[in-house]
């Protein structure tokens, strides 16, 4: 069987930052695999290590700067590696979850996964929606939320937990094929050996263009239009205790005993 | 002209969130003038329609298809239901059950989505209030479409008052059922166990600024001090460090202690959801702008592995 696990490099930023126009500015940025995807990878690899015959495929939409964080996909395990970058996207406003719904549909509809893995949600924008998107669009069974996964390859059947608001998880079977979107927790994320990152740079990473896709520029066109950015005012109306660490115990200390939760 | 707002509801039980969309949905009709219609789906409908009839709701349809949720009935009705009421925006909430259904919704309905909205105004294009990374920054987006679906973060609007006199009616709908490719089974509550961290009056709660789980006997032994229990944001459990049932937050537990110690903790969205109803919240964080700041009481802006030390002396006990 074929795993398609979609996954996206989120910048990260940093404690004080700038805001350039429509994002943070490039220097106050740091580069990761998404937290999320990092568990779909892994539940992916696992799947390969327990049955005979799975091939792991990962496809992210990004720039070439993303072909580090692809790599650490591979190292992890990870059969071969897409990359669905043009000049055309790079020159996009917004890629919002339909457009990039609309480029990974054809990513698989090339692909023919089993089985696809997404991400809950991408750390940076959150939108939480291309996986059931995707699933929409190209006429597969989906869950969202998913955390915990057996997968029956034979039948290509999975039962899921999805993880519900206030500790409650429902069980449900899907029918494959299937999106699942997968949440953090589900596994441990390995981290990539010295073997494994060599190996990477040996393994399949394959630039695909919308061309190469048999996409029109025109899938780019989004109803959605990013505006604005900018910091939101701080509603914090904390106390805040200042000086050295022992002064600053000193004054949570004495606060504690004040209101009479702490003896001693 | 229409609002469609897409309720939920859980082991015959309706949940919060859908009386927090008819606030935000009435807003919604307000700013688009047009009426408010509620979309009712599985279980007890007549009975959950009597309860979502309250001020602000011009209309209530009923699908009784399924007992629990589930997103092939739900997008299959919602879409019915869109195509003959033709509604301007669909408006759902950005629950882990809105996650399953609201982009297939617009899928079917080939209409932009825009979720987990925080904030919005469609007096004109409707512009669109959400968080980016983490909720550092605010963004603004706009619809350009006559029709869109919109998430609504859960929390953000107050729970609809008052008593309605909406029309409540049956949805002519056949389900396709052929369609319906997933099956609930059952459901589990999780994170039970010998402690209960709702019980507790002191929480020292500790998150990613830990870092290793080596550190983590210097926040035990400070919760051994003052007398409290211990328990975690979602990256300690995630990790494996801490069991399930330490967990506050969306997913997890919700506190409410009269002192609720943050160590550690940037306070995102789904964590705050599970602890703002603390009496006291004090924040320690090296971050002066993580969220968490916003909902504490008290806060130290340093380095929790400096001052937690501190703290274990002043109540005689010893860190390691």
């Amino acid at each position: 069987m074929k795993v398609l696990v979609t996954v996206k490099e989120v910048a990260e930023v940093d404690d004080e930052f700038a805001i350039d126009g429509l994002d943070v500015d490039e220097s106050y940025l740091e580069y990761d695999l998404n937290e999320w995807d990092d568990y779909a990878v892994e539940e992916a690899v696992q799947l390969s290590e327990a049955n005979d015959d799975v091939e792991v495929v990962t496809v992210t939409v990004g720039p070439e700067r993303a072909d580090e964080t692809i790599r650490m996909a591979l190292a992890k395990g990870a059969d071969r590696a897409l990359r669905v970058w043009d000049d055309a996207i790079a020159g996009a406003e917004f890629l919002d979850p339909g457009t990039k719904a609309q480029l990974l549909e054809a990513v698989v509809e090339e692909e023919e996964p089993d089985l696809v893995l997404t991400g809950v949600q991408s750390g940076d924008d959150a939108f939480g929606a291309t996986g059931v998107a995707l699933a929409e669009r190209v006429g597969f069974e989906w869950a969202a939320v998913v955390n915990d996964l057996e997968h029956d390859v034979e039948a290509n059947d999975s039962s899921v937990r999805r993880e519900l608001e206030g500790g409650v998880e429902e069980l449900t079977d899907v029918e494959g094929p299937a999106v699942l979107t997968i949440q953090t927790g589900i596994n441990e994320p390995r981290y990539a050996s010295l073997r494994g990152i060599r190996q990477a740079q040996r393994k399949p990473l394959d630039v695909q263009t919308l061309d190469d896709l048999g996409l029109e520029e025109s899938v780019l066109e989004t109803q959605v239009e990013l505006t604005s950015m900018y910091e939101p005012e701080s509603e914090s109306d904390a106390v805040i205790w200042e000086g050295a660490a022992d002064e600053t115990a000193g004054e949570l200390a004495s606060f504690l005993r004040d209101s009479g939760v702490v003896e001693g | 002209m229409t609002v469609l707002a897409v309720t939920e509801q859980r082991r015959g039980e309706l949940r919060d969130p859908s009386f927090e969309l008819i606030t935000a949905g009435r807003q919604l009709a307000d700013d688009l003038d047009s009426e408010l219609h509620l979309a009712v789906i599985g279980g007890d409908v007549d009975g959950y329609a009597d309860q979502l009839n309250r001020e602000g709701v011009d209309a209530i349809h009923t699908v009784a298809d399924g007992e629990e949720f589930n997103h092939d009935i739900y997008t299959q009705a919602v879409t019915a239901m869109a195509d003959a009421h033709e509604p301007d925006a669909v408006l759902m909430a950005n629950t882990v059950n809105g996650l399953d259904f609201a982009p297939a919704v617009a899928g079917q309905l080939d209409v932009p989505l825009v979720t987990d909205a925080v904030d919005f105004d469609a007096s004109g294009t409707p512009e669109i209030t959400r968080e980016q990374y983490g909720g550092k920054v605010e963004t603004t987006v706009d619809i350009e479409a006559d029709q869109f679906a919109l998430t609504i973060r859960p929390a953000e609007w107050a729970k609809a008052e008052g008593t309605g006199d909406a029309d409540i009616a049956a949805f002519d709908f056949d389900l396709d059922e052929s369609a319906v490719r997933s099956t609930v089974t059952g459901f589990e509550e999780v994170g039970s166990g010998d402690v209960d961290i709702s019980e507790a009056d002191i929480l020292v709660s500790v998150g990613r600024g830990i870092e290793e789980e080596d550190n983590l006997p210097l926040v035990e032994e400070l919760a051994d001090a003052l007398g409290a229990t211990l328990s975690s944001s979602r990256p300690i459990v995630d990790n494996g460090w801490l069991p399930k049932n330490r967990q506050v937050g969306q997913s997890g537990k919700v506190v409410t202690p009269d002192v609720y110690i943050a160590i550690g903790i940037s306070g995102a969205v789904q964590h705050v959801a599970g602890m703002k109803g603390s009496d006291t919240i004090v924040a320690i964080n090296t971050d002066p702008n993580a969220p968490i700041m916003d909902i504490a009481d008290y806060a130290i802006v340093d380095d929790l592995f400096d001052v937690v030390p501190e703290l274990i002396e002043e109540f005689g006990g010893e860190a390691s």
